[in-house]
């Protein structure tokens, strides 16, 4: 954040002379609105509670009338004017808060500010482009609305994911992208509406979101993406990455305190709940930000501080169990280990006890429950080139030996092109039979043949009936009961990648079938 | 021919004394018909019944062509040994027929020299030979991974030679740890593509290795942990591997308590400091070699004292001090076997200290130890009076006394190298009291005539080679005693011996062992002398008559008839011409031939002789003939398994023998 906040302030530097004295709190709220719309335009809302918040919303925030506007330009042109009625609201609201000005907050408003004043000028870039077009056709006009709105999208995706910490219920419908845990949060904000929820806004927006054209779904994707991005990287807190990594901490049973959540709670998306509305959040800090909506005394130094420099008293260390019995995680296990952060309880629930439920979508295998994992194994999906005979890839060659030192009867696997001669029909969905006799059948071949080459173009049109071809010294692999003994359907499951062992399954049985006698398969 | 087969239909009538023995007999006797190939050829060629029983005798094949691989096979049922190495041509159909042929009798295939064949050929021999346990893929270097996971089938392997396998790689290696679990001997020598990964996981999946070859791989120390581990390790080569140095082999510790040899040669980045730590815990190390690699000083010598049992050390090429070569005499063991060879700094106070301690010594090979004179040579026939083997090519500052002292003392010896020395007959005529002397090399003794040689030629009479290259006071008479009183003679070189006619060549006829003779550089030898060579010596294999220029196809057509156990023929600067180049043809074992400066060779008769010559395998040519031949014929011939070797020399007149000698001292 720090590093994105130098760049749009170095960025802006020159046309935001006034930067500060724009309204820290409007900003803020104004900001989401626009965040808001673009995101949850797919969503379907009910009207009623949309009505409601809308109704809730204006006392405390009259200036609100105006800006739904500003979010409607943004899907249908924006407007010069609209814009410059916006700025004549802010500027007094600016100079109404400047007084109040913690410390704490400083950084992320100012950050905040430069990126109104960057989605400012872009606008007055469109009203600047749309003086100039007039008189041209209406597809460049077009070309260049989308252009511009392109633009605006990313800097709405940056805003949304940078102020994520500044506006927990931004993240708490951003975070969508797990239908319940959407469900959840709409119920919770419909619950407890909060004073300062700007859902209710930008879901009335919403109902007009139908009059969005394409751009919107292109919005929509990069939100997501921002999105994801942010989740990612909150999971990846490097202090409580793996929740294994605590293994070899050697406590005294006696020295921490065990918690344990239960289920419910480690699945919900959030851990502090505000006292008075209900409402979840991810962090603390994200919540006692909350907590200023509530009234002037969550807004002195001493509430916003962190809770943990106020105890002088030294905190029991806190441990966690995982609830799940028989887990070696769950504190009534003979061995048990504790967690040592809520982040490594989720995540440890969610990969061990949870259905897999993220696929990646490159290699179409891999499962994963948590998303991060996913985005992880995604960054590698492809790239794993080295290959064990039971199917499993590694990206690194001693990783692979590793494995096979490790694992009884597995082969590495040799890559497909050394494997497979170039003239060998490449067709990967031929059924795996067919496959074996065509090896087989070039192997056997080949003594009275001598040109390899040409056996494998016989071959090709062997396909159909393989036994056929085998010499009286060959025998048909699929008829042999000891050829089912070999570890045969894993390689059934990839097709294709694994035609080297299955040369010598099939020769294998040619040769029992030969002696009988000899039956030492392993 | 015609009575064999009366007897044989007579047989019901005529009664034999061979039909009173079983075949287990027969068998037995042809067991001790093993020295000599030729005798085995013999007995099979008597008759119809001993043809059978030879061929079904029979255990180990060494075929020259594989042509007719198929009747061969069908001949010898009951071979369980094939080596290949001297067929030009194994394709993957000559290999497909092997295994379909011997299925699980065959235990041992040699390819070590073959080429032609592919993954297919070796997966046939795997699958269908189901005890294969010995296989030779040395050199095959067009062989890749997906071979060694051919031979990953031959689940009952236990000897694997994979030397100079260049396009394998680690996971063709980890096939084979996965796949020949029992496997004993491994030799991966040159897999350049094999590094730690192929190399641990072989010791971490093969427990039975005993030994263990990783010459000149990019391993590290990473694979040692797993390798130390084995328990029956018994041979450990890691020669040229540089990978390996002091830092991490300090680390590992321990040893490998069953190693009995180590070869560290040229591990240059391993001192005494490394070494100490590997052979910390190797109770009962035998042989160790660490020759070109760090200097033998003190502390080296000092890190090893405590190997018990230490028999053997090699040190080759090694710089040497004084202190390191007396600490090594200091060494409570008594060494069977030393090698100094080429060792730089190795002086008379050093190796005398050494030699008197270990009197035991039945080796010790001291080649190009140019400082040391008299009084090395002194004490090591006075004390190590039991040396079997003595090599000292090349210690030019011995004088010729002292070689008497060798004759005198030194009465075991077996093998004696002293080329390149100051020995005169004196010497000679005492070493001659020498009498189990079989391996004699005397090459540029200028000091040396005819009446040394015949003390020799009278007493050794197990003489089985000797070298006289260059040594120009030998003549005619010298030879002639050599033939007499040595009947055993398989190897003699009289090379540039210029004084060496026809007399000598019909005395040799007489030695029915011979089967290596060089008589490179005699110009008074011609076709008449090697006309009786040919007729004498049947199992002649090796002919070198380079700058014979007497030698023309007179000698050439007898060759052809009557040596027929000839391969290797070097005809440069004769005076054969198309003819008789022609006419060895006829030859059938016939693999390599020298022809350059041949002046009677044109360019047809060449392509007519190379054409008829249908095993060879190596040809060396004047590189005049690559342009003059059509291109297709050198790839026919190569499709054959022959490979050509183009040389550009001029022509070389020969030069006055001692002027050679001065010359070559020039150089120096």
């Amino acid at each position: 954040m720090d590093l994105n906040d130098k760049i749009v302030a170095d960025t802006w530097a020159k046309s935001f002379s006034s930067a500060k004295d724009l309204p820290k709190q409007l900003t803020s709220d104004h900001r989401s609105f626009t965040s808001f719309n673009n995101q949850q335009q797919q969503k379907k809302w009910e009207v009623s509670s949309i009505l409601d918040y809308n109704n809730r919303i204006q006392p405390p925030f009259p200036e609100f009338n105006h800006t739904p506007e500003a979010p409607r330009n943004h899907n249908s042109q924006i407007k010069g004017p609209d814009r410059e009625d916006m700025q004549s609201n802010e500027k007094p609201d600016n100079k109404r808060f400047q007084e109040w000005d913690p410390r704490v907050m400083l950084n992320n408003l100012s950050f905040l500010e430069d990126k109104i004043h960057q989605l400012q000028d872009l606008v007055h870039l469109i009203v600047g482009r749309r003086g100039r077009v007039l008189g041209q056709s209406d597809e460049l006009a077009t070309q260049q609305q989308q252009l511009i709105t392109a633009d605006l999208t990313s800097i709405i995706v940056q805003l949304i994911s940078t102020a994520g910490s500044l506006l927990p219920s931004i993240k708490h419908t951003l975070s969508t992208a797990n239908p319940a845990i959407g469900q959840l949060g709409q119920l919770g904000s419909m619950l407890f509406p909060p004073t300062n929820s700007l859902n209710g806004v930008v879901l009335q927006q919403n109902s007009g979101g139908s009059k969005v054209s394409g751009q919107s779904n292109q919005i929509d994707l990069t939100v997501n993406c921002g999105t994801e991005q942010n989740y990612a990287a909150e999971e990846h807190d490097p202090k409580d990455d793996d929740d294994d990594a605590d293994e070899g901490e050697n406590l005294a049973p006696g020295s921490y305190e065990i918690l344990q959540l239960e289920k419910e709670e480690i699945l919900a998306p959030h851990t502090h709940f505000c006292m008075i509305c209900g409402k979840g959040f991810k962090r603390d800090a994200n919540l006692r930000m909350h907590m200023r909506g509530h009234g002037d005394e969550y807004k002195t130094p001493a509430a916003l501080a962190k809770p943990n420099k106020d105890s002088s008293e030294p905190m029991l260390l806190k441990r966690y169990s995982c609830p799940y019995a028989g887990c070696k995680r769950n504190k009534d296990h003979k061995k048990f280990q504790p967690l040592k952060t809520i982040l490594c309880v989720k995540n440890h629930y969610k990969r061990t006890h949870c259905d897999k439920s993220y696929t990646c979508s490159r290699c179409n295998t891999k499962k994963f429950s948590v998303i991060a994992d996913l985005k992880t194994h995604e960054k590698h999906c492809g790239r794993d080139k080295w290959l064990c005979s039971c199917g499993t890839t590694f990206s690194r060659k001693d990783k692979l030996f590793g494995h096979i030192a490790l694992f009884q009867g597995h082969t590495p696997a040799l890559p497909l092109d050394e494997t497979k001669p170039s003239s060998l029909p490449s067709d990967r969905t031929e059924n795996n039979e067919s496959k074996l006799g065509n090896i087989g059948f070039n192997f056997s071949a080949s003594g009275s043949g001598g040109n390899a080459i040409q056996n494998m173009v016989d071959v090709k049109g062997a396909v159909d009936d393989p036994a056929a071809y085998f010499s009286p010294l060959n025998f048909d692999p699929c008829n042999i009961p000891g050829f089912h003994e070999f570890p045969r359907p894993t390689f059934e499951e990839s097709d294709g990648f694994f035609s080297f062992p299955i040369p010598g399954a099939c020769n294998y049985n040619q040769k029992t079938g030969g002696d009988s006698g000899s039956n030492d398969l392993e | 021919m015609g009575t064999m087969k009366r007897q044989r239909s007579d047989k019901a009538f005529n009664f034999t004394p061979f039909d009173l023995l079983t075949e287990e007999i027969v068998f037995i006797i042809l067991d001790f018909l093993d020295e000599n190939p030729l005798d085995r050829k013999s007995f099979s060629l008597v008759c119809k019944t001993f043809y059978t029983i030879e061929s079904r005798h029979r255990r180990t094949l060494k075929p020259l062509r594989s042509e007719h691989l198929t009747t061969i096979l069908s001949r010898y049922p009951q071979v369980t040994s094939l080596d290949l190495s001297l067929c030009p041509r194994i394709t993957d159909s000559s290999l497909n027929v092997i295994s379909h042929v011997y299925k699980s009798n065959l235990k041992s295939v040699d390819l070590s020299r073959s080429k032609f064949f592919s993954h297919v050929g070796i997966s046939n021999l795997a699958m269908n030979c189901t005890n294969l346990v010995e296989l030779d893929l040395s050199n095959a270097t067009e062989i890749r991974d997906s071979a060694m996971a051919a031979i990953a089938e031959a689940k009952n392997l236990e000897k694997l030679w994979l030397a100079r396998c260049k396009s394998i790689t680690d996971i063709g290696i980890g096939c084979i740890a996965v796949g020949c679990r029992k496997l004993r001997l491994i030799s991966l020598k040159w897999c350049l593509g094999v590094g730690d990964l192929g190399a641990g996981l072989i010791a971490v999946k093969c427990n039975d290795i005993r030994s263990f070859d990783l010459s000149y791989l990019p391993i590290t120390n990473k694979c040692l942990p797993p390798i130390l581990k084995l328990q029956h390790l018994e041979d450990l080569v890691l020669e040229g591997c540089f990978g390996i140095d002091d830092n991490s082999l300090t680390v590992l510790k321990q040893g490998c308590k069953s190693l009995k040899a180590l070869d560290m040669s040229s591990c240059q980045n391993v001192s005494h400091v490394g070494l100490s730590s590997l052979t910390s815990g190797s109770g009962c190390l035998q042989q160790l070699i660490l020759a070109y690699g760090s200097p033998v000083t003190l502390a080296l010598a000092d890190s090893l004292q405590n190997l018990s049992t230490l028999q053997s050390i090699k040190l080759d090429g090694c710089q040497v001090t004084c202190s390191g070569l007396k600490a090594i005499g200091n060494w409570c063991v008594s060494l069977r076997e030393l090698s100094l060879s080429k060792c730089l700094g190795v002086s008379d106070e050093g190796l005398s200290t050494l030699v008197t301690k270990h009197k035991d010594l039945r080796k010790l090979d001291i080649t190009c130890c140019r400082k040391i004179t008299h009084v090395s040579i002194a004490h090591i026939t006075n004390s190590c009076t039991s040396l079997a083997s003595l090599k000292m090519e090349s210690c030019i500052l011995v004088p010729r006394e002292a070689f008497v002292l060798i004759g005198q003392r030194c009465l075991l010896l077996e093998e004696l190298d002293l080329t390149d020395n100051e020995i005169d007959d004196e010497g000679l005529k005492s070493i001659s009291r020498c009498s189990k002397l079989s391996t004699l090399k005397l090459g540029i003794c200028l000091n040396i005539t005819e009446e040394g040689l015949s003390h020799v030629g009278l007493c050794c009479t197990k003489l089985v080679e000797l070298d006289l290259y260059r040594s120009v006071g030998i003549s005619d008479v010298g030879i002639l005693a050599i033939a007499r009183g040595c009947p055993g003679l398989e190897i003699i070189n009289v090379a540039y011996c210029g004084k060496v006619t026809d007399h000598s060549l019909m005395s040799l006829a007489k030695c029915p062992r011979l089967n290596t003779l060089e008589i490179r550089g005699c110009p008074l030898v011609t076709s008449l002398g090697l006309t009786a060579i040919a007729v004498g010596c049947k199992q002649l294999s090796k002919l070198d008559i380079k700058k014979c220029y007497n030698i023309n196809d007179a000698g050439m057509i007898p060759l052809a008839h009557f040596a027929q156990n000839l391969r290797q023929i070097n005809l440069s600067y004769s005076s054969v011409t198309d003819v008789g180049l022609l006419s060895l043809a006829s030859i059938s074992c016939l693999q390599s031939m020298t022809i350059l400066h041949l002046k009677g060779l044109t360019p047809s008769g060449l392509v007519a002789a190379l054409l008829a010559c249908g095993g060879l395998t190596k040809v060396k040519l004047q590189a005049c003939f690559k342009s003059m031949l059509p291109q297709p014929l050198f790839e026919h011939l190569e499709a054959r398994g022959c490979v050509f070797q183009w040389r550009d020399k001029a022509f070389q007149a020969e030069v006055d023998p001692k002027c050679w000698k001065l010359q070559l001292e020039d150089v120096q």
